[in-house]
């Protein structure tokens, strides 16, 4: 009777299991990766991935009384299988097993792939989009509804839901050196918001929150709306739209096995009166790409962003144990307001955590060198400097392309980009010293350790900044579909419409039309709670509903 | 040993060539798998030669154990793979199908006999010279091995213990 092709496993351990206990109350859940034929299913509106943009378009709209179903690509896991641990969570949680990189594999790329998207396996940093980036939007993307006045109801109703607040407890060590650094060079350190409810303060949600502390999409909107009767079909890869003119008839998915990698052969034809695409930057214009959805300028895939981020290890005295407690609760925008918005690329100051697999796989070299480095492990600050790309005609982001039917990003490092890597790693050493770092590592080939802030100056200095040489990563995909007051600078509409189908939106990041300058999950909340209201009333004829 | 190293740096275009070419060499030899990566023989060697040379200083000193925790590793490693898009098993298939090529394997990585008898000096100056070389192709395929290895290595509850690391909370994990 049930569409549930879910087993429910019993309970075990200390922590309660929404996820589990919603199955065990009947919620419609279609594992394709247990179907044994191909499967038609209807709705009224699909919703293509369940990350930060499907999610909340989810909850809004089952809310509305719409028939909502949900598809995503990765498997429906939950606190009973977080077990902070790299080796299984990295192949369950992450896009090609947090392996993804840039076509040239400059760029290492962190994206969440299961139910819950990236929200499930970020660190819970929490900005309202910055007013400069909202301002810029205005200026050259003709946005002008997207003012701060007009957002702020938005994000505060998005902070409410997802219980976004001021984090309570100090910061652990490897947060606290960045502020104390920051305070000894005279800067004022900003202190992050986090959507935490009851937070352990363990340090692993980057492995999937085991406690159900963190209010991710998994444990807030998405059994919202399975309890209103949405349906979500886990394993299912979407492949293209079925486009007649500028309609989107149907969505065809491929079924993946249980080892989520390779299809089983079965296919999912997913009808529905809407289509909302929320697969998050890359996916989200890589299907529409593989759709041949119209793009008369050309747009689609183009200006996608990803905050290229550079990293720096300080070594200290004292312990860090940049593993244990709260990831990222202190940040400083500094360098991004030391100049102006679209001068030489500004950059904004994090920590990470550190686990034995990330940092050993962000560290260069190899060998006795690299084990060296590692029996240090709990002396290790983690530093890092998120670039603030799209806002200079030099910092054009990337293209979406499809190689072998996937979508892959193109993202040149250019020598704009290469000013600000140089930049970014001398004022993070600068800051570890003056933190108290006894030696500091730029994340780059050449580079070796330094022991003095005077040393570290000068060989930083003289680091060759080139593909392959300094290590960058991403943890934020931004852009590609991007939204626009008029076609010619953007395929989607200000209402989330993709403009040349009349009955498709798009409600992720990648309709951000520049980097957010800021980690992106609150941007992706509000703006979307706002096109989802604004959908739900166009579906229905009906105000939207509010989710508190 | 040193000279074939030094020639291959020489060698330019033509490794470049046998570069490209290598991974299409690979596949028109073999049966096209589009599926998911296999270890065979020669790759599996080609790895029981690389993964010690990225761990040294990591692995432990015993002969047995050493041997125990480089082929651990090369599981993991194994596993790790499996769980890549098929379209990037591919590419790995590919790169270790030209590591398993003799000539490609003498002449960009200045190895002569097969990787079982690959000394780790020999292992260790080619992975030098892959990690800083002027093609983007052989960096890469530097990077990959170093992920690899590393990653495997890391993940190992086992390996903790030595990098000061006390692991999850107990109760939870």
């Amino acid at each position: 009777m049930s569409d549930n092709t879910i087993p429910v496993k019993p309970v075990a351990g200390i922590i309660p299991d929404p996820i589990q206990a919603g199955i065990a109350r009947g919620w419609k859940i279609v594992d394709a990766a247990r179907l044994e034929a191909d499967r038609t299913l209807d709705a009224d509106v699909v919703i293509v991935g369940s990350g930060a943009g499907g999610g909340v378009t989810a909850e809004i709209l089952a809310l509305a009384g719409l028939k909502v179903l949900i598809v995503e690509e990765g498997a429906l896991r939950s606190s009973s299988d977080f077990k902070m641990r790299e080796a299984d969570a990295y192949p369950t949680l992450y896009q090609e097993s947090a392996a993804r990189q840039t076509l040239d594999k400059g760029i290492k790329i962190l994206q969440g792939r299961t139910v819950g998207g990236s929200t499930t396996v970020n660190w819970t940093s929490s900005f309202r989009t910055p007013v400069p980036t909202l301002d810029y939007w205005r200026d050259r993307f003709g946005l002008t509804g997207y003012d701060s006045d007009t957002l702020a109801p938005w994000f505060a109703m998005m902070e409410a839901r997802l219980h976004v607040g001021d984090w309570q407890a100090p910061p652990n060590e490897n947060n606290d050196l960045l502020k104390r650094g920051l305070e000894k060079l005279g800067i004022e350190p900003g202190f992050i918001r986090r959507n935490v409810n009851g937070c352990w303060n363990l340090g692993y949600c980057g492995m999937g929150c085991p406690t159900n502390a963190k209010q991710s999409m998994l444990v807030t909107t998405i059994p919202s709306a399975l309890d209103h009767g949405a349906t979500l079909v886990t394993r299912a890869r979407a492949e293209r739209f079925v486009l007649r003119g500028e309609h989107a008839d149907e969505l065809l998915c491929s079924a993946l096995g249980l080892d989520g990698v390779a299809p089983t052969g079965h296919v999912l034809r997913l009808r529905a009166k809407h289509f909302v695409v929320a697969g998050g930057a890359i996916n989200s214009p890589a299907l529409l790409l593989r759709s041949g959805a119209p793009d008369p300028h050309g747009l689609l895939g183009k200006r996608s962003f990803l905050h290229p981020t550079l990293i720096s290890a300080g070594i200290f005295p004292q312990r860090v144990d940049a593993y244990a407690g709260a990831p990222q609760t202190v940040y400083s925008d500094h360098f991004l307001h030391t100049g102006p918005i679209d001068g030489a690329i500004g950059y904004k100051l994090e920590a990470p955590p550190l686990h034995p697999v990330l940092l050993s796989t962000t560290l260069n070299g190899f060998g006795q060198r690299h084990a060296e480095i590692m029996r240090q492990f709990p002396h290790i600050n983690g530093m890092l400097a998120l670039l603030r790309d799209g806002f200079h005609a030099e910092s054009p982001g990337g293209t979406v392309k499809l190689k072998d039917g996937a979508g892959v990003l193109d993202y040149p490092l250019n020598d704009f980009l290469w000013d600000g890597a140089r930049r970014a790693l001398l004022t993070m050493a600068e800051i570890q010293f003056a933190a108290g770092a006894k030696a500091v590592q730029p994340a780059h080939e050449t580079a070796r350790s330094y022991a003095s802030w005077a040393e570290a100056k000068r060989e930083i200095a003289a680091l060759p900044q080139k593909l392959h040489m300094t290590r960058v990563a991403s943890a934020h995909v931004m852009g590609g579909c991007t939204m626009a007051g008029d076609a010619k600078r953007g395929v989607v509409a200000p209402d989330g419409r993709y403009r040349e189908l009349s009955n498709l939106s798009v409600h992720d990041g990648s309709l951000f039309p520049t980097s957010i300058g800021a980690n992106p999950q609150l941007s992706i909340y509000g703006i979307t709670a706002r096109l989802a209201s604004g959908l739900a009333q166009a579906l229905t004829g009906k105000p939207a509903p509010r989710v508190v | 040993m040193e000279t074939n190293r030094r020639s291959f740096l020489k060698a330019g275009a033509l490794g470049a060539l046998v570069l490209a070419a290598g991974g299409g060499i690979y596949r028109a030899v073999h049966t096209p798998r589009p599926q998911a990566f296999v270890l065979d023989g020669e790759a599996r060697a080609a790895l029981g030669a690389i993964v010690p040379a990225m761990l040294a200083g990591a692995l432990p000193g015993g002969q047995n154990e050493r041997k125990a925790a480089i082929n651990n590793t090369i599981e993991g490693v194994h596993t790790a793979i499996s769980n890549l898009p098929l379209s990037v098993q591919k590419e790995v298939q590919d790169l270790f199908g030209l590591l398993a090529l003799a000539p490609a394997r003498r002449l960009l990585t200045g190895i002569s006999g097969g990787w079982a008898n690959a000394r780790e000096a020999e292992v260790t100056a080619c992975l030098e010279d892959w990690r800083l070389h002027r093609f983007a192709l052989l960096r890469t395929a530097y990077g990959a091995l170093h992920d690899l290895s590393l990653g495997a290595w890391y993940a190992q509850p086992a390996n903790w213990s030595a990098i000061g690391y006390p692991g999850p909370l107990k109760e939870l994990s």
